[in-house]
């Protein structure tokens, strides 16, 4: 699939023609996206794309509440308690729609699993193994991080004041790469470029990679801490 | 039904009713209007005890007359089966030390109980509980029941959803949805839909032990996190109190009772009774009177609540994790709802009023709100109440096993469900021809720290080089929290079979076999039944012809009319023993036309003798 040839597509855009009915979806199809035939206002097989899905440009910077409204909105129309008399078909597809509407909402309220989407939908490689790459301007934190860990595991409690310290500093980290990430998430929106677009994702993959190491050391930390009593 | 009503596919406008299946005690509710109502017992009771007791001829009762079985029988009187539901021997040696019942074999996968000469699995047992709700609300409601919401812990894992939904089949019943105790409770508190705001839900009942944490919010109710303890209730403090009872016993009439299942069962009542009055009394004395031999032992409030302090703070752990889960400090709880009866130990009201630093409402019964709220959820999927809708989450952790024993987490626990993941699997030799994918869950790293759900086997994969063959799966936790798995051929795009095969629990065959043969018992029963019945009336007609021949009204009858009857006295006495009461009450009616004449002249004769004041 091209990787930007998606965007802004319809979830129904898939589908050519009503399961139950017959009809083909409508040319401009009406609110609240073509999830149903406009006809017989049967539900239609869904399609996981999580913008399409909450009909959403496709943004970095989403308005929560707004997303949370219409979160509950589509979920009464597709819930399957809402389906319970239902023919077997609709049931699954009732099913299968909820699971990505609640998939899609997880993932677009949290910024950090938002801006994963968005760059794995635009094909970037998001491989694990990245994060275990020192970001080269923390070598030398991590190194007197890692020795105070390593005194801690072998009993060593005088370790715990810096342990505790060194947290500290990496959660004000955090703080800053949140801020830095919500500056890229307006720049990446801001921008109508395809390639312009691309660039910053690539900016915005970096950012989250430094994050999500960062993380993991702090999380390292709070685990060690807690298991050795501290 | 009606001339105009539309049959859609034979389930339109049947009636769901709402099942709180507890440890304890169960319950059925529907809603009649918009209120939610129980549904009572033919004998008045709103709380059906979850017990069913086997006799030797494999006959079984559930609730109450089971629970009157419970010191005759102990050894064949089950009770505490949610326990047993879904679990696996391994799990359990804890419950049976204090479960009278004996073990079959065969039980590490699925538990056998040994009674009434015959194994049963928890979800036969269940299954008689629920038929009994079934029966009784069909007698209150003076319809067939065949569908129905099921409650179920919180934090109940697959296999023992799986199980609570197999035992709906077993009784009848299509499990329309399982629904999470305090969610089902919140429901029931918050049908008021005026009602918003962020409601945590403590659930202490017999057995189990649920906190959920939801926001609710123009009639949307949406559960944050859950969290609890499947094996956390009024029964281990009942087992607290039974140790000392048990004790001092041993002391006093210088003998132990181990082994005596009747004594036991005599002592657990008086412990539950002491343990009941003490919730609004400082002081109680247990008192139990075991066959003419007599213990008394006083029990104040204080060493009570030292005693189950514990059990107490075990609660509290579970429900800080849901308010870290929820992202919620205590202060923005704006209200506390108290479910199950256990919750009606002062120690428990004031621990939880001193966690969420609010006062738990207990305006609502606390053993009937979680069955009220299922018959709201049965009414929202009926549709008759369109403006309320549950968003309820996974309690735990779904991941696959991957190299050297560790989990890869697919579903993270408090995602909303229906929730799903995919992954694609790949063959790793040449003419590989399946793939076998473990599946757990759980919160821990390693495989041996989580509970193993299923293993699922990607059969006839075509044979290719390896790596060749992509396969997506695709792993959907449903609105009932039972994960389904698909799979598909990413190269041919075709459907890829998959087969189940759980860890703990029955096989689908094995459900069907259960209700086949349930079945077939259940005509024979019934057939059995009819015999019966034809005798005692053939009884009932000979006696009474017998009687007539001694009357002075037989000789006044003609020699034909004699003959007729006593032909037709020969032909019944000739079928009685026959087993189809086709036969026999065919014979019966040609009796009692062949004796009409006689018994009108008697009925004449005894009008007149009464009339002259003379008896006969
Ligand atoms: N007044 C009381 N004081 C203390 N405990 C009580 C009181 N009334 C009932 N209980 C206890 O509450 C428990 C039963 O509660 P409930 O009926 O809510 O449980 P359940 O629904 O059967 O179990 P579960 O929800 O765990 O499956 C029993 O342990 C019982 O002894
Ligand atoms: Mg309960
Ligand atoms: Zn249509």
């Amino acid at each position: 699939m091209n990787e930007l040839n998606i965007l802004g597509e319809p979830a129904g855009g898939e589908h050519h023609h009503c399961w139950r009915c017959g009809h083909d979806p409508a040319p401009e199809p009406a609110e609240p996206l073509s999830l149903f035939c406009q006809f017989c206002n049967t539900l239609q097989p869904p399609v996981p794309d999580y913008y399409a899905f909450f009909n959403l440009p496709r943004e970095l910077a989403l308005d929560l509440a707004e997303l949370q409204r219409k979160f509950y909105a589509l979920s009464r129309l597709l819930h399957p308690d809402r389906y319970t008399r239902a023919a077997e078909r609709e049931r699954k597809y009732s099913l299968e729609a909820t699971a990505i509407l609640n998939d899609g909402y997880r993932v677009l309220r949290d910024p950090v699993e938002r801006a994963e989407y968005v760059l794995k939908e635009a094909g970037f490689d998001l491989g694990e193994q990245r994060s275990r790459d020192v970001p080269p301007e923390l070598l030398e934190e991590v190194f007197e991080l890692n020795m105070a860990l390593d005194e801690l595991k072998s009993g060593d409690q005088s370790a715990v004041p810096q342990l505790v310290e060194s947290r500290a500093s990496f959660q004000q980290m955090l703080g800053e790469i949140d801020g830095e990430l919500a500056g890229q998430f307006r720049r990446h929106d801001h921008s109508e470029a395809r390639e312009a677009r691309h660039t910053i994702l690539e900016q915005i993959r970096k950012i989250l990679n430094r994050r999500r190491y960062i993380r993991n050391l702090v999380s390292e930390v709070d685990r060690q801490l807690t298991a050795h009593g501290a | 039904m009606g001339t105009f009503q539309i049959d859609f596919g034979g389930s339109a406008k049947k009636r769901i009713v709402g099942i709180d299946l507890g440890t304890t005690n169960s319950l059925v509710a529907w809603l009649d209007g918009m209120t939610p109502k129980v549904i009572p017992t033919p004998e008045g009771d709103r709380l059906v005890p979850s017990i069913v007791s086997y006799s030797a001829d494999g006959t079984r009762v559930a609730g109450e007359a089971a629970r009157a079985l419970q010191i005759e029988r102990p050894e064949n009187t089950v009770y505490s089966v949610k326990r047993l539901m879904g679990r696996g021997l391994e799990d359990v040696r804890d419950d049976l030390k204090m479960l009278p019942f004996r073990i079959a074999e065969g039980s590490e996968s699925v538990i056998r109980l040994d009674v009434g000469g015959k194994p049963v699995t928890p979800p036969e047992v269940s299954a008689q509980i629920l038929l009994e709700l079934k029966r009784n609300a069909e007698a209150h409601l003076g319809e067939d029941i065949s569908q129905a919401v099921i409650t179920v812990p919180a934090y109940f894992n697959d296999a023992q959803r799986q199980a609570t939904k197999d035992a709906g089949r077993l009784a009848g019943l299509e499990v329309l949805r399982l629904v999470n105790e305090p969610t089902a409770a919140s429901l029931a508190y918050g049908l008021d839909k005026r009602k918003e705001g962020i409601v945590a839900v403590y659930d202490l009942g017999g057995g189990t032990f649920d906190i959920s944490i939801l926001r609710l919010q123009e009639g949307i109710f949406e559960v944050l996190a859950t969290n609890g303890d499947t094996h956390l209730g009024g029964d281990d403090i009942d087992e607290r109190l039974m140790a000392i009872a048990l004790e001092d016993i041993a002391s006093e009439w210088g003998e132990s009772l181990s082994g005596n299942l009747e004594a036991i069962q005599t002592v657990r009542r008086a412990v539950i009774e002491a343990k009941h009055q003490l919730s609004t009394l400082p002081k109680v004395t247990i008192s139990v009177d075991y066959r003419g031999r007599v213990y008394q032992r006083e029990l104040t409030r204080e060493l009570f609540e030292q005693l189950i302090q514990d059990i107490v703070e075990r609660t509290l752990q579970p429900c800080r994790e849901a308010l870290r889960d929820a992202n919620l400090t205590p202060e923005q709880i704006d209200e506390v709802v108290l479910v199950g009866g256990s919750t009606r130990i002062p120690l428990v009201r004031k621990a939880v009023e001193a966690l969420f630093k609010a006062k738990p409402h207990t305006e609502l019964n606390p053993d009937e709100v979680v069955a009220l709220g299922a018959a709201v959820q049965a009414a929202i999927l009926s549709g008759d109440v369109e403006d309320q809708l549950l968003l309820d989450v996974t309690p735990l952790s779904l991941g696959i096993e991957t190299m050297g024993g560790v989990v890869s987490k697919l579903i993270h626990r408090n995602s909303t469900i229906p929730a799903s993941a995919t992954e694609t699997f790949t063959t790793s030799v040449d003419g590989q021809k399946n793939v076998l994918i473990h599946v757990l869950q759980g919160e821990r790293e390693l495989v041996r720290d989580c509970r193993s759900l299923a293993r699922f086997d990607l059969k006839d994969i075509d044979p290719l080089p390896a790596g060749m063959t992509r396969i997506e799966v695709r792993f959907l936790i449903d609105a009932n929290g039972i994960l389904n798995v698909t799979a598909r051929d990413l190269r041919t795009g075709k459907e890829q079979s998959v087969e189940v095969k759980p860890s703990y629990g029955l096989t689908d065959e094995q459900v069907e076999t259960m209700i086949r043969e349930s079945f077939e018992k259940a005509e024979e029963d019934f057939a059995a039944r009819q015999v019966r019945e034809a005798r005692v009336e053939a009884d009932n007609i000979l006696a009474a012809v017998e009687k007539a021949r001694a009357n002075p009204a037989w000789l006044d009858l003609s020699d034909t009319e004699r003959a007729a009857v006593d032909e037709a006295l020969n032909g019944l006495q000739m079928v009685y023993h026959a087993e189809d009461h086709h036969l026999i009450l065919g014979q019966i009616e040609k009796l009692d036309a062949a004796t009409r004449t006689l018994a009108e002249s008697m009925m004449n004769t005894a009008v007149r003798q009464a009339l002259k004041g003379t008896k006969i």
